[in-house]
């Protein structure tokens, strides 16, 4: 279907289910219930989700095909918010042609950048890559000001142009954006039973841009410019004596890849209109290089795993607090409760961190291979049995015959 | 004229004279072979030929036209492919994905989009990678991941990869080091069928005189980043100025 092979057909329409069945996914428990702080199914985190889904799916186009590690594609990332914004404060309060803009600029912008800092390969490239990202970040800080309102970030005022869309709504107050009239905030809140759930338009717009972006990158993954990309990480000698020029590949991949990072920028940006430098710091870079290789790097699905495992962690872990964890431990004697409490303690709330780097430690020495091969591994683990098992009973009935 | 021609190359390594004056003409079609000892040029005046490495002075003409300057890549497209010491193959790729790529290179040129494209519509490549996988004797091991083939195997894909490019020229650097026996023997057999079933000219640079006598018609012998001699295998065999640069004066 949809020129796939049946594999990445059924990958598609279950990544495809997930997302457009999110809301109910993720609320499984209802909303007075004591676990109802482990639900993530509220718009801003969904938003989230996929928005930083779409980053690492284009940031796994350049890492993963072409082993190029770029440490500062954060940069695009809020290129793109920025362009996006100016777009909502110069022309509407629509988001496709920001959005549009978003994806233009940031394709720019790593044009420039990729010239430059594909001349040199490994630890350079990264370098090069990392220096830019913060050049970036430390120009719209300061210098460039006038553009980027430094260290306030860009936002929507009532004095902008806006000169196809309206200045202020009727009441006075900055319009919202919206997709030809559809505002992006506008929430359904379906209420069953104990539960609760939130369909949200700013979601559904995200999880379908980010549908569209999965499949462009399976598109790419199979096709033979892909196939060379993978060349070009396996050989680069080879490549260039079998008549092959690696440069425009290269350039051509980290384009694309800043691209989707343009794109998720301004779908930040979409959602909630300001874009502030610290969007382009290279925390923001090196969270994207997690969430590749935590989910599995060069592998189609492990990107955005690992994007919605680390913002999962980052929202839900963060929000548990030693009360959160007293009331836990409640059932204890007081002793082992505070010692508990105690324990656990540095691990969540603020620590969220702490338990990150040590899963991320943990997938790195024994899953190379991201949470793909964990699944690659489970699954092996149940086919084994399964053909044990069936190999046992053609054993039995042998005999009987 | 030959179709390679090498004129007056030097090429200087700080104070190493790596390459003085060296004068080659490689016959259309014959397979020639360049001995000398460790540290002869041999390796330098190969990199010169396929833009590794450019030299000082002289100039490098195939088939009429210059490569100096050009890179590797461009003089590949030109008609010459190479063969390393050290199989150079795409390790993480599958054996037919290796046999596609150079396909696609002869067919498309240095670079193309086709980012979109399906594989599926790409059958024509498919085939002849396959069928190129068969001459090689190879098609039984088209899904094999590269890398965990032996080395003869390795060799052998490499060969059938510059072969599929249809190369007027194909440069061999000691295609036999570091094999065992068996290995050798396969691949001088392999490269005989080639040199009698095809149109092209072969370069090959060796140390093992086994090899270099099996399948050499013309045998030029670099001492000191400078020819000795060029002459036919039977005269090369006993020539004393040989027997002293490999032996040494005493001998």
């Amino acid at each position: 279907m949809l020129g796939l092979n049946n594999k990445d057909t059924l990958l598609l329409i279950i990544v495809a289910a997930i997302t457009l069945l999110a809301p109910f996914i993720l609320n499984p428990f209802p909303t007075q219930s004591a676990m109802a702080q482990f639900n993530a199914g509220y718009p801003d985190l969904m938003q989230r989700f996929v928005i930083f889904g779409i980053f690492a799916i284009g940031f796994n186009i350049l890492f993963g095909l072409t082993g190029y590690l770029s440490f500062g594609h954060a940069a695009f990332l809020g290129v793109g918010s920025y362009s996006a914004v100016w777009m909502f404060k110069l022309l509407s309060m629509n988001v496709i042609p920001a959005i549009l803009l978003a994806m233009l600029i940031s394709g720019l912008f790593a044009v420039l950048i990729g010239f430059v800092s594909l001349r040199r390969s490994g630890i350079y490239f990264s370098i090069l890559t990392l220096a830019f990202a913060q050049m970036s970040f430390n120009l719209a800080y300061s210098v460039l000001t006038p553009i980027t309102n430094g260290e306030t970030g860009l936002q929507l005022t009532l004095n902008d142009p806006r000169i196809l869309g309206q200045v202020t709504t009727a009441e006075g107050s900055i319009p919202v954006t919206s997709l030809f009239g559809l505002e992006m905030r506008s929430t359904y809140e379906m209420i069953f039973g104990p539960w609760s759930f939130q369909f949200n338009a700013g979601y559904y717009l995200c999880a379908i841009i980010m549908l569209l972006s999965f499949y462009i990158a399976i598109r790419i993954f199979r096709s033979p410019f892909g196939m060379m990309l993978r060349a070009i990480k396996s050989n680069q000698t080879r490549m260039s004596y079998t008549g092959l020029n690696p440069r425009p590949y290269t350039l051509a991949a980290f384009v694309i890849s800043g691209m989707y990072a343009g794109l998720a920028g301004g779908l930040m940006a979409s959602m909630d209109p300001l874009a502030g430098a610290e969007r382009m710091q290279w925390t923001a870079s090196g969270e994207v290089v997690l969430m590749t290789i935590l989910g599995g790097a060069g592998t189609l699905i492990g990107p955005i795993l690992g994007a919605g495992f680390i913002k999962y962690f980052e929202n839900i872990f963060s929000k548990i607090n030693d009360n959160i964890l007293h009331s836990w431990f409640a059932f204890m004697p007081d002793g082992f409760e505070n010692a508990l409490v105690a324990i656990v303690h540095p691990f969540v709330g603020k620590g969220w961190h702490l338990t990150l780097g040590i899963l991320f430690m943990l997938v790195v020495v024994f899953l190379p291979g991201g949470l793909v091969e964990a699944g690659q591994r489970v699954a092996k683990l149940f086919r084994r049995r399964k053909s044990e098992k069936t190999s046992d009973e053609s054993a039995q009935s042998k005999p009987a015959e | 004229m030959g179709i390679l021609e090498v004129k007056n190359v030097n090429k200087r390594f700080g104070g190493l004279q790596a390459l003085g004056d060296v004068n080659l003409s490689i016959r259309e079609n014959s397979c020639h072979a360049i001995i000398g000892p460790n540290g002869a040029g041999k390796s330098t005046l190969l990199n010169c030929l396929v833009g590794k490495l450019i030299p000082d002075t002289g100039s490098v003409l195939f088939d009429g036209q210059s490569v100096l300057g050009r890179t590797p890549y461009e003089i590949n497209q030109m008609g010459i492919s190479r063969v390393f010491q050290t199989p150079e193959i795409f390790g993480d790729l599958s054996v037919l994905e290796n046999m596609m790529i150079p396909i696609f290179a002869s067919r498309d040129g240095s670079f193309r989009m086709h980012a979109i494209e399906n594989m599926h519509n790409e059958k024509a490549v498919v085939e002849r990678a396959k069928q190129v996988l068969d001459e090689m004797n190879m098609l039984d091991k088209q899904h094999m991941h590269a890398a965990s083939m032996s080395r003869g195997d390795k060799r052998r894909l490499e060969i059938g990869m510059c072969l599929s490019q249809n190369p007027r020229l194909l440069l061999l650097d000691e295609p036999t080091a570091g094999m065992a026996r068996a290995d050798t023997n396969n691949t001088i057999d392999l490269l005989k069928q080639i040199k009698d079933e095809r149109d092209i000219t072969i370069a090959i640079i060796e140390h093992d005189m086994h090899v270099v006598f099996s399948l050499a018609e013309r045998i030029t012998v670099l001492a000191q980043g400078t020819p000795l001699v060029e002459d036919d295998p039977e005269n090369i065999k006993g020539h004393p100025k040989v027997r002293e640069a490999y032996l040494g004066e005493a001998a």
